[in-house]
């Protein structure tokens, strides 16, 4: 299976703000008794949807000017917790193409990889002047360009504003060739793997 | 210059390095669950590639296994197609599977230690975060998401990139009352809860080295809490000591080869790490989290943080309000509605003894409903057969059958409403325990049984009964064999 290159992402962009979401948040665990990922996109964040309509406001996924955007602007250590790739599973199904965030769970941010969601990373402030922007503009075009490490945010009134992303080359490298499919790459030259098997005493039970 | 046991494991399974600069690592055993491996067994259907290592890889049921009734079909239908779906996968795919019908079921991460099948120096991988826990072998475990359980089933390798290691030295005698529970939560309160992101964690220090298999498992498990993908304690004689004999240990002279290898993978003394620290034992009391992630702790006779002092103020005040806290309030005292001992954390025969030496000829608080779930149908035999059942179903406990339970809300075991929980699991996370406003409080299991019975977070050093002997580091005899 030929995977999909990826070397930027463009579209709206849609703010979650908060340090340490953890999966759980993103997609509870009651969720997660299904043998399939479909549906998966309705039940993104659903717990805080419905304790900001509780309080009398909505969860920026409820709210109309941001349905549709492809990039989700987070902060710190975003996705920590349960290994559950169930929560960029939603995440991509809902819409979202690409993260911009402080940093993120290993996990998690493996996880996206593995299904094509590349995350990058980003200072505070302009993490910050990113969700400002796009909280002011919901209609501002972003673009993550994962070739050139930036993300530009075009209001419609205003200056486009970029900054700096990062991401580990490798993981630019994967997304640019296809490589984030990772199984085939993995299944080339099995004799290797075979003779690593080999050397390692316990596969054979200590027999010798 | 020396190897970290973590730098010895990884070169030895390295395969290759990958195009892409990653490692190709072989994995030495692969454990799965129904809850993460549907999706990757209908990858393979569809490209049409077998399990690798059908040899290497075992399985089990857990998340979602009712405790009460464990009849088929499950009443939950979601629940019975998922269970159904793995055994159809195990069969197709020649897979063994440990099922609701074996006496070897149990949560994943407590059975693959007591069948002998986690091993000192094994790479180790499985579709859920709390992996973490068979590093108390030394072993190198990491939890992976369905993506890669796919890679793993149809190549037996994971692509990775290179971790740094932390060394976390535990020095000192724990004073009674204190367990590998605390000392765990006080390291991800120290570190934060992010603070381990790019490393693995290695144990170390004369008071790990006196812990058992059961509290050394406690500490590893919780590894992801603190943001560390691996947690690891070097193998030594009490590691040993627990794997022999074991179905799936090595036997007789091949189990003399066994500890030869296993002793040689540990660090050596002359190891260089990322980064080190020192915690000493006896500073430390029993701990309880009052927010919603586990680095969000106090000690029990503290009083809840807040206010414009705390490092990060918008998510301390969002978890007081989501607990319905106020700042200074102390944490001892608050009611509580349900207390659970189990789980992957603290579902071990020495869980239940020293839960069931705190509530011994005491009786739960008439508000109060208490569960105890086994981590494994092992677990439940073996502490039937020394009677524990009896005194926690004589103080008012429910005992039930071995899963995951009120860990996470994927069985009928859930919070209702805002209940607050006291819980001897890993996660206080919002909505965590089943219901979208159910408040945890992380602890002990000793704790979490102090707490049942006085129907308030309590102090269970008050409760203790004077003991000869310390009440931690029981030693191997005290594990399930």
């Amino acid at each position: 299976m030929e995977a999909l290159r990826i070397t930027r992402v463009e579209g709206r962009a849609i703010p979650v703000r908060g340090v340490d979401i953890d999966t759980d948040r993103i997609l509870p665990a009651r969720f997660l008794r299904a043998v399939t990922f479909e549906g998966f996109e309705e039940h993104v964040f659903i717990d805080d949807r419905a304790a900001a309509k509780k309080a009398g406001a909505l969860h920026s996924f409820d709210q109309p000017p941001y349905q549709g955007a492809s990039v989700l602007v987070v902060n710190s250590n975003f996705g920590c917790g349960s290994s559950r790739e169930h929560a960029p599973q939603g995440l991509h199904r809902w819409g979202i193409r690409a993260i911009v965030g402080e940093s993120f769970s290993e996990i998690f941010y493996g996880n996206s990889m593995m299904i094509g969601l590349p995350c990058v990373t980003a200072s505070h402030e302009h993490v910050e002047a990113l969700m400002a922007a796009i909280e002011r503009d919901p209609q501002a075009q972003v673009t993550v360009d994962l070739a050139k490490g930036t993300c530009t945010a075009a209001p419609r009134d205003g200056t486009p504003y970029t900054f700096p992303v990062s991401m580990p080359d490798h993981v630019r490298d994967a997304f640019a060739t296809g490589a984030w499919d990772t199984t085939g790459l993995l299944l080339e030259n099995y004799e290797q793997v075979n003779a690593t098997a080999a050397r390692l005493p316990y596969v054979s039970g200590f027999t010798s | 210059m020396g190897k970290t046991l973590l730098q010895k494991v990884w070169d030895l399974h390295t395969v290759r390095t990958l195009p892409t600069g990653q490692t190709q690592l072989f994995i030495g055993l692969h454990l799965i669950h129904e809850v993460t491996t549907p999706q990757a067994f209908d990858a393979l259907r569809a490209r049409g590639w077998k399990v690798a290592r059908p040899d290497r890889t075992f399985g089990t049921v857990d998340h979602i296994v009712p405790t009460r009734d464990r009849k088929r079909p499950f009443l939950d239908m979601l629940a019975e197609d998922m269970i159904a779906a793995l055994e159809r996968n195990a069969k197709d795919f020649g897979v063994p599977l440990f099922g609701l019908d074996s006496d070897r079921q149990g949560i994943v991460h407590v059975i693959g230690p007591e069948l002998g099948l986690t091993q000192p120096g094994m790479t180790i991988a499985c579709g859920d975060s709390h992996t973490s826990t068979h590093g108390a072998f030394g072993a190198v475990a990491f939890g992976i998401g369905t993506s890669q359980v796919r890679d793993v089933l149809a190549s037996q390798c994971m692509a990775l990139e290179p971790l740094k290691v932390r060394r976390i030295r535990v020095n000192g005698q724990l004073p009674p009352g204190v367990y590998a529970k605390d000392v765990i939560l006080e390291i991800i309160q120290r570190l934060g809860v992010g603070g381990g992101v790019g490393y693995a964690y290695e144990y170390a220090g004369d008071t790990i080295e006196r812990m058992s298999m059961d509290e050394r498992m406690t500490i590893c498990n919780m590894s992801i809490e603190g943001g560390a993908r691996v947690g690891y304690v070097n193998p030594d004689e009490t590691t040993f000591r627990y794997l022999e004999g074991r179905p799936y240990a090595p036997k007789g002279d091949a189990f003399e080869r066994a500890k030869a290898w296993w002793r040689a993978m540990a660090s050596d003394a002359d190891a260089v790490y990322d980064d080190d620290i020192e915690i000493r034992a006896e500073d430390l009391t029993p701990v309880v989290t009052w927010g919603v992630n586990p680095g969000q702790s106090i000690g029990i006779k503290e009083g809840v943080p807040g206010g414009a002092t705390s490092g990060d103020a918008q998510s301390v005040s969002d978890a007081l309000e989501y607990m319905q806290l106020h700042a200074g309030q102390p944490i001892e005292g608050l009611k509580i509605d349900v207390a659970f001992v189990g789980s992957c954390t603290n579902g071990r025969l020495s869980d239940l003894r020293e839960a069931a030496r705190v509530v011994k000829g005491r009786h739960v608080a008439p508000h109060v409903k208490a569960l105890i779930v086994p981590g494994s149908v092992a677990v439940s035999k073996a502490a039937v057969a020394e009677g524990l059942d009896k005194i926690f179903v004589a103080a008012g406990f429910e005992w039930r059958g071995a899963g995951c339970s009120m860990c996470l809300g994927m069985n009928p075991d859930r919070l209702e409403g805002d209940q607050v929980c006291v819980s001897s699991s890993n996660r206080n996370f919002k909505g965590r325990q089943g219901s979208p406003t159910g408040r945890t409080l992380l602890m002990s299991p000793a704790m979490v049984a102090a707490a049942a019975v006085a129907g308030t977070v309590t102090d269970v050093r008050e409760m203790l009964p004077p003991s000869p002997t310390a009440p931690a580091s029981q030693g191997s005899v005290a594990e399930v064999h």
